[in-house]
């Protein structure tokens, strides 16, 4: 009995010492590929920077710059970039006739500036010239496979006043063809086969799923009022400075330690279990992070604190328990054993309202709100599961291998 | 065992001195919004040599503007977002620049707008509102209606608490405050469930005792894990406040009061609301198990 669980202590020691060890060398060292948290994890503009566009919007001959267009102008970039899954853009008007867009985490910045330059201006033409209906008719654009021949394809619904022109349209030119023309180039020119009074078409021949998914983001998004262009592209650091992110580092760690620190000096034995916990947790969760790509901003940060405090929590409800049932006069085994479940009714009523409030956020709020709801679903599930797990098996194994007899150590 | 329950006018009262003023501050000042919600201005300046964030950050702090949009960009090329300056602030910190960091290039210097729009404020409170119904859904089916009712009130508390001292200090708020306010609203939720466990747990073993003195001994026997709870995350945010720099020293700060707040509303706020809008009945000689 007792030597089997010194080795079974020793083994899940040793496993844990390996994988913090690799997991956190690459911080240190080159980066090894294989490990989870190789890469490093995405940051947000605020972290870490990203590009700094400034877009200038031009008069031509029919459309003159004014403010309520640079209003629309700003609405619908903000449209697209949020589309494009960038996570908490900065989009401001700057002075008359600039916008200032900020992106951060992108692979190719270039295309992304490109696609939200793009005038995305739709004209569905008949074989008279005349202009049909455009995309100010449109009420969505979706890519979408089709399930039979597997082709992509975006698919337009209208809306309501949309849908009588294209009805009155296609039942005027049955037979005959209606060219699709986005910026003033022909997508497509199909024949009419009958009228279409449902409000819906379809615009086929992309080449990838992709090229689908941003026509359908720039269709959706609305055409821009305004012809734009690039004046500047610069890549910018962190907005909230990169001195102040270093001393944060340098404070962040300090706080983990004392925290560290506390956990022993106070719960002892315990204390030292739930270090190593934590460290499982830490790394789990920051593998996650990049698992899910997840964009880590200030307030991602936030949520991160405050799940590594429900982490703690978890662990301080078993503690406690546990000394309560020693205070009582179980063996330490039996108190281990009626602490953790009393414990973990608390600690999984307690996270599941949080999780409740994490999930509406994540699915109504704005993008800084869904980062932050995302971090801290992310740590609340892996602190259930490390405290069910680790806490729970390490816990047991040091009192089976009965090397700490005094409860004391316990809190007893 | 110091009683708890029979002083909640106490407890009561400290939370509207807090609050009163804060909420009377709200609407005659209001919140100082930073340059997120209200735009500002933005100068894009080359400098002829190598020059530092915490320098320029030095300069514009020296100037008295708002310091925590400073980037930097290659070829000593700086971005910097101050709030909205008149003409003479705005000479007099371009004279600034020069003198303390030597010739530049001044490449814009113009006005911006606002980066974060209604539609985040909006929708952040109204999916707060939705989160809140849910809650109060999962803790009545957990436990009872009027514990998820008791639930959601030191929420509001702690929000309130929280905004309420940023408007009365007239520190300046940018859109994190958004972050803060969910830290918060999770934190103190989490600490109030632990506190009605422990009550509901005694409600089954611990009958025939007075329910003002079965709330007071689940709260002594909860109170060791509600504080060194509250102490792990403090270190953490104490530490980040006097070392974090000065650009995350509000949002810092504002996690400190909510987190605080929080503890003392789930232990001296939740359990009393609970009490005072418990019929009489189940306030008798007996603690009867809710039905």
């Amino acid at each position: 009995m007792r030597r089997g669980s010194v080795t079974k202590l020793v083994c899940v020691l040793t496993v844990v010492a390996v994988i913090a060890v690799l997991a956190f060398a690459p911080i240190f060292e080159e980066k090894v590929s294989w490990l989870p948290l190789y890469k490093d994890i995405n940051l947000g503009l605020d972290l870490q920077g990203g590009v700094h566009v400034v877009l200038e919007a031009k008069d031509t001959e029919d459309i003159k710059v004014d403010q309520e267009k640079m209003a629309q102008l700003k609405a619908t970039i903000d449209r697209r970039v949020n589309a494009f899954g960038v996570s908490e853009p900065i989009v401001q008007q700057e002075g008359d006739r600039r916008i200032v867009v900020e992106l951060a985490g992108i692979d190719d910045p270039d295309a992304a500036v490109e696609s939200i330059v793009k005038t995305a201006y739709l004209e569905f033409i008949g074989p008279d010239g005349e202009v049909i209906l455009t995309g100010a008719d449109l009420k969505d654009a979706v890519e979408v496979r089709d399930p039979q021949t597997n082709e992509v394809q975006v698919s337009l619904a209208f809306t309501e006043a949309g849908t009588e022109k294209f009805a009155d349209a296609t039942t005027k030119f049955v037979r005959q063809q209606i060219g699709i023309v986005l910026d003033g180039n022909m997508l497509q020119n199909p024949v009419v086969n009958q009228p279409i009074l449902d409000g819906k078409a379809v615009i086929t021949g992309y080449n990838s799923f992709e090229e689908a998914h941003e026509i359908a983001v720039l269709l959706r998004s609305g055409a821009l009022p305004l012809k734009v262009e690039v004046m500047e592209k610069r890549t910018v650091g962190p907005t909230l400075g990169q001195d102040s992110l270093d001393k944060s580092v340098v404070a962040g760690i300090i706080g983990f330690t004392m925290v560290v620190a506390f956990m022993i000096l106070y719960y002892r034995v315990p204390g030292i279990i739930a270090n190593i916990a934590l460290l499982v947790y830490t790394i789990i969760v920051l593998a996650l992070y990049i698992a899910l790509d997840v964009v880590l901003t200030l307030p991602g940060i936030a949520g991160f604190i405050l799940s590594v405090g429900v982490a703690v929590d978890a662990n301080v409800l078993i503690f406690e328990r546990v000394k309560e049932e020693l205070r009582n006069g179980k063996s330490l085994r039996t108190a281990i054993d009626s602490g953790f479940k009393r414990a973990y009714i608390a600690v999984v009523d307690a996270n599941v309202t949080t999780l409740l409030a994490a999930g509406v956020l994540y699915y109504f709020g704005a993008s800084m709100v869904k980062g932050f709801a995302l971090t801290l679903s992310i740590g609340i599930l892996v602190s259930m599961f490390t405290a069910i797990t680790l806490t729970r098996s390490l816990l047991k194994l040091t009192a089976e291998t009965g090397w700490v007899k005094n409860t004391k150590y316990y809190g007893a | 065992m110091f009683e708890i329950i029979k002083r909640r006018k106490i407890w009561y009262l400290i939370s509207a001195l807090i609050i009163i003023p804060g909420l009377i501050s709200l609407f005659t000042q209001g919140l100082n919004l930073g340059i997120d919600f209200t735009g500002g201005n933005i100068v894009e300046i080359k400098f002829d040599q190598n020059i530092s964030t915490a320098q320029v950050r030095k300069v514009v702090e020296n100037e008295g503007l708002t310091s925590n949009y400073i980037q930097e960009s290659s070829g000593n090329v700086f971005l910097i977002r101050t709030e909205v300056t008149t003409e003479e602030q705005n000479t007099k910190f371009l004279r600034a620049l020069n003198d303390e960091l030597g010739s530049y290039e001044l490449l814009r210097n113009d006005r911006v707008g606002p980066t974060v729009g209604k539609e985040l404020t909006q929708k952040a409170i109204v999916s707060l509102a939705i989160a809140a119904v849910l809650m109060i859904i999962y803790i009545t089916w957990r436990f009872e209606f009027k514990q998820g009712v008791a639930a959601v009130v030191p929420l509001l508390h702690d929000v309130l608490v929280t905004v309420g001292i940023l408007s009365i200090t007239q520190l300046e708020v940018d859109s994190s405050l958004v972050a803060v306010i969910l830290t918060i609203i999770g934190y103190s939720i989490n600490a109030t469930i632990v506190i009605f466990d422990r009550i509901r747990e005694n409600l089954h073993m611990k009958k025939g005792m007075k329910l003002e003195e079965l709330i007071d001994t689940s709260l002594w026997q909860t109170m060791a894990r509600s504080i060194n709870t509250t102490l792990t995350v403090l270190f953490v945010l104490v530490a980040l406040y006097l070392f974090g720099g000065s650009t995350i020293s509000t949002f810092v700060l504002a996690l400190i009061i909510g987190v605080t707040s929080g503890l003392y509303s789930s232990i001296f706020i939740a359990s009393s609301i609970w009490y005072d809008i418990l019929d009489s009945r189940r306030k008798g000689k007996k603690a009867v198990k809710a039905a």
